[in-house]
């Protein structure tokens, strides 16, 4: 099962939905991971839509596990690669000769949905109309918000900031335009009095 | 007192610019300078017509930094409750005036990689002030105007003779109509479209726009309802314990008014939603005019807009 209910939260922390196909001439998907399931599904769901649609989808450490399945639904223009760093000037060169109807679909982990809002958002599209939905990990994009090093993929709380080895005491406030969850010092009254670490939502 | 701030002017100029539009041009009374604005703010102009005290929304079409002059277009409308025939007829250079700071409903969203404006008729208006507010910040627009035909179209000379390049018109009279479809289709990312005409002009802007994708908050659009007159009705007042009676051609938000009730208003034409009313009780039949209430509101029986919205029955119980 790669959905996972995320407890209520404060205000600024992002939510998720569930994919649905929208009227319009062209589709660009950006997943990660189980976020290919998501895929998978909206296309089971309205057969013509792939047709029209463009994958950019970084598999991570799911491999091989899904690119298979997602080449046998007549994707239109089906792009595999190995980090949202290598897909980004893809995605920000199909956004900006993209026009207006354009609807876009963010699918996977957190850390992939907001980078890839956060150039859907820059080309234009108010993040409101963005349609999202989370599957797999529930690993964050954290930002150290004292040396403002990004570290990803974070599991557990608190962690150390991977620049300035700071211990960092995971928040839900969140930034759409860092597209990260801010991390803050959680012993810097009383260095060296940290909480054991525990895996997030565990 | 309800509304937005008043300033007390002084009718500086009445030009009438065609058979049926007439610009109004105002100073401040007392010498000082109006507020700047942004592009597609409106002014409530108070008229005072014989014992009957008018409200009535019009945009402001002056330059948005001209701090020395506000000025409205007027169409006349003949079949309407009297306002816009007040303006045409009895406002002359000189009348003192009160207007409202001004209150924008229908601003333009600075975040658009392109501002694509749909004006019908006398819609244009708003659009004059948005375009003197863009050219200054180098925006990137483009104009698309239909009205009747050379004779009644209001800046048309204006907007063309600036403009050139970036303003379309289309005459009726010359089966001249925009090609929409093809309009909204190719548009760059981040387009903003803004529309501002007769109710069907709006709901096929809407319309198509939503067919095509485009994003709900892509879309702006600005209508004025005026209030149409009505079967005369009761209302009893919880709050100030009154009961009063709306007249034909008076609306609820002016019955209260006229009865020293303090009602809050920003708009008057059903779309900002400031007025909104609790409804305590009633025995009869809604007739909700405005679009600021959801659909699902409206059939509840709990609330009513008194700026537009009328009632028809026995008793009508409101929480002000």
């Amino acid at each position: 099962m790669s959905k996972f209910e995320f407890p209520e939260a404060i205000k600024s922390r992002p939510t998720y939905g569930t994919l649905e196909a929208r009227p319009g001439k062209a589709h660009l998907f950006v997943a990660d991971a189980e976020g290919a399931e998501a895929i998978i599904d909206l296309a089971k769901a309205d057969s013509g839509l792939m047709a029209k649609s463009h994958v950019i989808y970084i598999p991570k450490d799911t491999g091989d596990k899904f690119v298979s399945q997602l080449q046998d639904l007549g994707i239109n223009q089906l792009y595999v690669g190995p980090s949202f760093e290598a897909a980004q000037t893809r995605l920000q060169r199909s956004l900006a000769d993209a026009h207006m109807g354009l609807q876009v679909y963010l699918c996977g982990t957190e850390g992939l949905m907001g980078q890839a809002q956060r150039d859907a958002m820059a080309a234009g599209i108010p993040h409101t109309a963005i349609q999202t939905e989370h599957r797999g990990s529930v690993a964050r994009r954290m930002q150290c918000v004292h040396c403002k090093g990004i570290t990803e993929d974070v599991m557990t709380d608190p962690f150390v900031c991977s620049h300035c080895g700071l211990n960092l005491f995971v928040r839900d406030h969140y930034s759409r335009r860092l597209a990260a969850f801010q991390g803050v010092c959680i012993d810097a009254e009383d260095p060296g009095n940290v909480p054991p670490s525990a895996e997030l939502y565990s | 007192m309800s509304g937005a701030e008043k300033i007390n002017v002084t009718v500086s100029a009445v030009v009438p610019l065609n058979e049926l539009v007439t610009r109004f041009e105002f100073k401040r009374t007392d010498g000082a300078l109006f507020p700047t604005f942004s592009g597609g703010a409106h002014t409530v102009v108070e008229m005072k017509d014989d014992g009957l005290t008018r409200l009535n929304p019009y945009s402001l079409m002056s330059d948005p930094q001209d701090q020395q002059t506000y000025a409205i277009s007027v169409r006349r409308d003949d079949e309407g409750r009297g306002g816009s025939l007040f303006m045409h007829n009895n406002v002359k250079v000189g009348d003192a005036m009160v207007v409202s700071n001004p209150v924008n409903l229908f601003s333009l969203d600075l975040r658009a990689k392109k501002h694509l404006m749909i004006a019908g008729g006398i819609g244009i208006t708003p659009f004059m002030a948005q375009i003197k507010q863009l050219d200054r910040a180098h925006g990137n627009w483009e104009l698309h105007y239909a009205t009747r035909n050379a004779a009644l179209g209001t800046y048309v000379d204006e907007l063309t003779s600036t403009h050139p390049n970036d303003v379309h018109i289309y005459y009726d009279d010359d089966k001249n109509f925009i090609d929409l479809e093809n309009l909204l289709d190719g548009q760059p990312l981040g387009t903003h479209i803004y529309v501002c005409g007769p109710k069907g002009m709006i709901d096929w802007v809407r319309g198509k726009t939503a067919e095509l994708g485009w994003p709900l908050e892509s879309v702006h659009y600005e209508e004025f309802l005026a209030p149409q007159p009505g079967k005369p009705f009761e209302v009893k007042l919880s709050i100030s314990n009154k009961t009063i009676q709306v007249g034909e051609n008076e609306s609820l938000l002016e019955a209260l008014e006229r009865e020293g009730v303090d009602a809050p208003y920003l708009c008057r034409g059903g779309a900002c939603g400031q007025c909104e009313t609790s409804v305590i009780g009633y025995d009869g039949k809604f007739l909700h005019m405005d679009h600021w209430l959801e659909d699902d509101e409206k059939a509840s029986g709990t609330k009513i807009m008194p700026c537009v919205s009328r009632f028809e029955g026995k008793t009508l119980v409101l929480d002000r």
